[in-house]
């Protein structure tokens, strides 16, 4: 009787699970399908190339495409050299000590805080404080700042993975702890580190609430590092939210969409490739 | 110190923390010609190889006392750089460790660091090294193909050739023979004659007939 | 050569101490702006307070945090057990077909902008409970359901390393000692794993409270205490998102000071992942 019982449970727990996954599966289909296939008949070439019209119900994207490689570019350019640099700090130039733990700590924190609180933080420091105004800088800064743990955390993994006989060889040739990293650890991560900094771009693109508050959301070309902009994702919660164009709103955010997918999937290959290489 | 001798290691202890690895070691090692270390397994032989050119340097929370001379000169004296200890004094591993680059950048690696990057001068110094440790020959013709391409035999000779490009005074050789096939042993054992004429050679061999056949 | 060796080592420790110098930056700058506001209505009057009406100087944020965490009960309710079961999926069932689309399904799951769920839940789900159960569509509800989503690749992710992590021998033993399959998992394996996996949920919590782009879009904007999942509310971080673009003076400082409330709650419940998380593996 008892042993009935125990593969009836199993059969239950089985089945529930198996629907789990399946709805899960299920769902993201339903998500993508549903913006993609609305929104793909919308993406013609004019609608990459034209800027918009009529705050957003015709015309193009272009200054949000704009926008969100600019900030994207500018994110990036900040966050990876703090962020690889922590990580040689950590890995190279000191053991487990009370200031690596701090510093792991304030990482791991920082990886936490939530994108409004990035967007309050942004707003208050580069904008008003810095006087840099809602620009392409601000919202820039901001975003290296969120993407930064990201940018430690995969360089401190590339770095741990490297054998440490290469130092040994390197330091033996005669090479100073500085050398040493440069030519020999860091061409090495270079593969980890690269698939990181991609990881972060395709979060960037999909950033809002940051965003908004640091960047603004002027619908004109950007003239410099100044200039306010609005993002794709910004413009896709603006056309949304305040039901401009349930059209034009598909059409951005099947274009971000695709934009996320593209950048995700070769970072994820990337990763799977370096991992293999590896082992 | 008489000149005759290259190194002299007097009363050297050497800690890990607080595990003592070697106990007053007192050594003297002739200028030129093959100076073979024997010992059970774990008595400390690769300790003693890596303070001869600091490389114990790197490992955090060790310490030593007692004295290690090249050329009368005292190797831990702290105005003394250990960069510059590790270009006269160069060392093999047992395992052959090429680096993930082509064979020319291997050899190019140890001089362009120290400030050699004249193309024609790398190539007369990589082909230098590459005749001593007798490897010219079997690579001159893929140079820029990857060093992970060569087998043992010829990896350790890379690795040879690699320090003989910096053009040392010492070399240290930890059991490099080991995992090797007899033809690659044999090989290596070869280099090692000819080149225990120029260099004082240090070595931990990995059994005594290789000692007998090589050392003097 | 060895003072550039000594200089490149200071500056690599400055530029090491810059996620501390950030995270401190945006604590100070955080509380500087929001503290003065508490101390001016006084910490009971702001956290317990019921009204929240800027015109008039009333900034009481209860129902908001009342809010947040009933989004995230909900939002939990869904991704705990989805998670759990889609975690003993993947670490048992991988090879199959339907098990080499689930990981990717995952990670596609994990990378989509959250505005992207919001907009779905906006189009699709809100009508939904709109025509079915009721109440303005623009509910507690959806807002959990779309949370709940947003959450299981973390959930799962932590987990997922958390089990891989164990022995062989735990499953080995058990199976041996006549276990059923399902009574390996959830009677040994899962209890094995369980810090790693409570840490995961404690992250998706950390998540879901955070939460603000969705959450504008699927939560309507009732900025009073909701009585069913049927009604729409505003979280934490909505009243920020929602307000900030047009507020000044006490009320721009009144939604600086709700971001203080919730750093302080995201910190406490990270700090508790972290210490969690480093008790497994240390």
């Amino acid at each position: 009787m008892v042993y009935r019982a125990r593969y009836i449970t199993q059969g239950i727990a089985k089945v529930f699970i198996w629907i789990a996954a399946l709805s899960t599966i299920g769902v993201m289909i339903l998500i993508l399908f549903q913006v993609l296939a609305e929104g793909i008949p919308a993406l013609h070439l004019r609608f990459f190339l034209d800027s918009p019209k009529n705050m957003g119900r015709e015309g193009g994207i272009l200054p949000t495409i704009i926008g969100t490689f600019a900030l994207t570019a500018v994110a990036v350019l900040f966050a990876t050299p703090l962020g690889v640099g922590t990580a040689i700090f950590l890995r190279e130039y000191t053991r487990e000590s009370r200031i690596s733990r701090m510093i792991r700590f304030g990482t791991d924190c920082l990886a936490g805080v939530p994108s409004i609180i990035f967007g309050l933080f942004g707003f208050v420091f580069f904008v008003i404080y810095l006087n840099m105004g809602w620009s392409i800088l601000s919202g820039g800064l901001t975003l290296a700042a969120m993407i930064l743990p990201t940018i430690i955390s995969t360089a401190e993994e590339a770095i741990k993975g490297i054998p440490p006989s290469y130092r040994e060889v390197s330091y033996s040739l005669g090479g100073t702890k500085w050398q040493t990293v440069t030519h020999t650890i860091l061409p090495s991560a270079l593969p980890g580190i690269f698939t990181g900094i991609l990881l972060s771009v395709g979060r960037s693109i999909g950033e809002t609430a940051a965003v908004i508050l640091t960047a603004g959301s002027s619908l004109m070309m950007p003239t410099s590092l100044f200039s306010p902009i609005r993002t794709m994702s910004v413009h896709f919660y603006i056309l949304a939210r305040e039901g401009i164009s349930i059209k034009m709103a598909y059409g951005t955010g099947a274009a971000l969409i695709l934009l996320v997918l593209f950048v995700n999937t070769v970072a994820n290959w990337l990763l799977n490739r370096y991992i293999r290489h590896r082992a | 110190m008489p000149l005759e001798y290259k190194m002299v290691i007097k009363d050297f202890s050497f800690y890990y923390q607080s595990f003592q690895a070697l106990r007053n070691i007192d050594l003297k090692i002739s200028t030129k010609g093959i100076f073979a270390i024997f010992g059970p397994a774990r008595s400390g032989k690769t300790t003693l190889l890596k303070s001869l050119n600091r490389l114990t340097d790197l490992i955090f929370g060790t310490k030593h006392t007692g004295n290690i001379f090249l050329d009368g000169a005292d190797i831990y004296n702290p105005q003394l750089s250990p960069t510059q200890l590790r270009r006269r004094i160069g060392m093999v591993f047992d395992l052959p460790t090429p680096l993930p680059m082509s064979i020319f950048d291997n050899m190019a690696y140890g001089p362009k660091l120290g400030g050699t990057t004249q193309k024609r001068r790398l190539s007369e110094i990589i082909e230098k090294g590459l005749r001593s440790a007798v490897l010219w020959d079997e690579v001159k013709d893929r140079l820029h193909t990857s060093a992970l391409r060569l087998s043992g035999g010829q990896q350790q000779r890379l690795c040879i050739a690699r320090i003989l490009a910096l053009e040392p005074e010492v070399l240290l050789l930890d059991n490099p023979c080991s995992g090797l096939d007899p033809i690659s042993t044999a090989s290596i054992e070869e280099t090692l004659r000819q080149l225990k004429n120029e260099y004082t050679i240090i070595l931990v061999p990995n059994s005594i007939q290789q000692a007998s056949r090589v050392a003097d | 050569m060895e003072t550039k060796e000594k200089i490149i080592e200071k500056i690599l420790l400055l530029v090491a101490l810059s996620s501390i110098t950030v995270l401190a930056l945006i604590t100070f700058f955080i509380f500087e702006q929001g503290l003065p506001l508490i101390w001016k209505i006084g910490p009971k009057a702001f956290i317990l307070g019921q009204k929240w009406i800027p015109s008039k100087g009333l900034f009481g944020i209860f129902p908001m945090i009342f809010s947040s965490f009933l989004v995230t009960f909900g939002a939990l309710s869904l991704g705990i057990p989805l998670g759990l079961a889609c975690t003993i999926f993947l670490c048992e069932w991988s090879p199959t077909s339907v098990g080499t689309i689930l990981r990717p399904a995952i990670q596609l799951l994990a990378a989509i902008p959250s505005v992207i769920y919001g907009f779905w839940g906006l189009v699709v789900l809100v009508p939904l409970v709109r025509n079915y159960m009721g109440g303005p569509g623009l509910s507690i509800l959806s807002g959990s359901v779309i949370l709940g989503f947003m959450i299981l690749p973390t959930i799962i992710s932590i987990s997922e390393d958390s089990m891989k992590a164990l022995p062989p021998t735990y499953k080995a033993g058990a199976l041996a000692l006549g276990a059923t399959h399902w009574q390996t998992i959830w009677r040994v394996l899962i209890p094995a794993a369980k810090s790693g996996i409570v840490a995961s949920i404690i992250l998706g919590m950390g998540r879901a409270i955070g939460e603000t782009m969705a959450m504008i879009m699927i939560l309507g904007n009732a900025v009073k205490m909701p009585t069913s999942f049927l009604d729409s509310a505003r979280t934490l971080t909505t009243n920020i998102g929602i307000e900030m673009g047009y507020a000044s003076g006490d009320h721009r400082q009144a939604l600086f000071a709700t971001g203080v409330v919730l750093f302080i709650i995201i910190m406490l419940l990270n700090s508790l992942a972290i210490f969690l998380s480093r008790r497994r593996t240390g």
